[in-house]
């Protein structure tokens, strides 16, 4: 009874964030719905019984992606300083026609789908069972983590490359004499607290990053997780003014960058030596195999989305 | 031995279940605090001090529950680590908070 | 501690968290907003840390570690914002 009602106040709770989030004409007050609907899915994922993905969440939804939008928030109001306050301000002028025309064909839409899959055929094979019992084989006992990096290896080798080509996109569209070093005001840099806090929390979030990658082969956790949490740790570097953006990369960084997705690439065809298909890992070394993957792949993930925050091609340490 | 157990049993199970409820009622204290106080300054000082005590109180009650070591030790771990971003943030915040007041024109504060 | 306990408890917790969306809401400035948000990262882990014992799953205490971790992420993002005239401020509704 008690699991009814939770369920049912996290639902309405999402829906009132998400109809707040496109409705409010304050910027930062749809920032900030955005940042509690993290916060909100992160919930409804342990509630789907999916705490890998909720791990995800927590550090990439409501963490991360609250730094990155209220730094984009900053860039947008030191860029176009608002002569009228309310200049800063999400515009739509739908007419009702409009809102109503488009409120009929997302039910139509939805409900299509919804009707597709309640009337799906019945499936041949049952593809939970069927990896679980296949398990054993994966060298993992983790099952998010045996369908992410060996049953589906080619996907994870994909997203990879993908959010590679997004940071290279991003530096492509870098404007090339910004200097958004204009800061009103340097709390976040000349604090004290932050300065203590950094100091406890990096060893803290380092140790807490290899750990989430180190259990993913047997609990909820993997490089994705620890990726994110080396990601925060460098945003939160970058915040405090830790790290300066520099207009080029150096080279390390760029080995960085691509350490995650030439390991997996060089792994997956290396298999192919062994007898098998590409990223057919053989037996005995799978264990193993997927743990260098999934370092790599960290390291990399870590790396991109601190770029991706900062937005500038490279970063170095401030030297005061 | 048994009844002793058993007695054991039934106050811990009283005792977290108070400090769990108790934890609740400082989180209460600490939202309606955040509604009804009339300045930045006082509902920072309802989140960032209730909350706080609303979750040790909570891991508190929950720390009872369990049988592991680790799991005792992450909890209060948890706790600690609020304890820490919620003395940073509120630093921070009132800090800023006083830096726009001061930068407006004189006497709009 | 029966686990109906738990999620009712963290039920409870939640409606805290529903009822404080008015402070987004209403805040007159923005740091009244930002502090609703920090405030939510408390509750959801109090809510994650009452599911993780209650339902006896250890992974999400992992997921409450890692909210209480970040939760200053968002801060200190906030405080590089150019300050605003509060009379500007005043005026987002």
């Amino acid at each position: 009874m008690s699991d009814w009602v939770f369920d049912g106040l996290l639902g309405t709770g999402l829906l009132l964030l998400g109809w707040q989030t496109l409705i409010s004409r304050d910027l930062f007050r749809s920032i900030i719905w955005f940042v509690v609907l993290g916060l909100l899915m992160t919930l409804c994922w342990v509630r789907l019984a999916a705490p890998d993905v909720a791990l995800a969440e927590a550090a990439i939804g409501a963490g991360v992606t609250g730094a990155l939008l209220l730094n984009a928030y900053r860039a947008l109001l030191i860029d176009k300083p608002p002569r009228h306050p309310s200049s800063v301000v999400a515009r739509h002028r739908q007419t009702t026609a409009w809102a109503v025309g488009l409120a009929a064909f997302s039910t139509i839409v939805v409900g299509g789908i919804s009707w597709a899959l309640l009337n799906l055929p019945q499936a041949g094979v049952d593809l939970g069972t069927l990896v679980r019992s296949r398990l054993a084989e994966s060298g993992v006992s983790n099952v998010v983590t045996a369908v992410l990096l060996n049953f589906r290896g080619y996907d994870t080798l994909l997203e990879v490359a993908v959010l590679l080509l997004a940071l290279l996109g991003v530096w492509t569209v870098h404007p090339k004499d910004e200097t958004f070093s204009e800061a009103s005001s340097d709390f976040a840099q000349n604090s004290p607290l932050v300065g203590a806090l950094l100091h406890l929390l990096a060893p803290l979030l380092v140790l807490i990053g290899a750990y989430l990658l180190w259990i993913g082969a047997y609990a909820p956790g993997g490089a994705f997780q620890a990726g994110a949490v080396l990601a925060a740790f460098g945003v939160m570097l970058y915040l405090s003014g830790r790290l300066t953006p520099t207009p080029t990369a150096t080279f390390s960084l760029k080995l960085l960058l691509i350490f995650g997705p030439g390991v997996f690439s060089l792994i997956a065809l290396a298999v192919m030596f062994w007898g098998g298909a590409l990223l057919e890992y053989p037996k005995d070394w799978a264990s193993l195999l997927i743990l260098a993957v999934e370092t790599g792949v960290t390291i990399s993930i870590a790396v991109t989305l601190v770029l991706l925050v900062s937005g500038s091609p490279g970063l170095k340490r401030t030297y005061q | 031995m048994n009844e002793f157990d058993t007695l054991l049993s039934v106050l811990d199970a009283w005792v977290s279940k108070t400090l769990v409820i108790l934890g609740g009622v400082f989180y209460l204290a600490g939202t309606v605090g955040l509604l009804r106080f009339p300045d930045l300054f006082t509902r920072l000082h309802a989140l960032t001090k209730a909350d706080n005590l609303g979750l040790g109180l909570l891991c508190l009650g929950l720390v009872w529950q369990t049988n592991s070591l680790a799991i005792a030790l992450k909890l209060l771990l948890i706790w600690l680590l609020a304890l820490m971003a919620s003395a940073v943030s509120c630093h921070l915040i009132a800090r800023y908070a006083l830096y726009e007041q001061k930068t407006s024109t004189k006497g709009q504060s | 501690m029966s686990a109906d306990f738990c999620v009712g408890m963290a039920g409870f917790l939640l409606v805290n968290l529903l009822v404080g969306l008015l402070r987004i809401y209403r805040g007159p400035t923005r740091a009244d907003r930002l502090l609703a948000a920090q405030l939510f990262t408390t509750i959801t882990a109090g809510v994650l840390v009452l599911l993780a014992v209650g339902e006896n799953k250890p992974a999400l205490l992992n997921v409450a570690l890692l909210f209480t971790l970040l939760a200053a992420l968002a801060c200190l993002a906030f405080v590089r914002l150019p300050s605003r005239h509060p009379e500007d401020a005043k005026e987002d509704e």
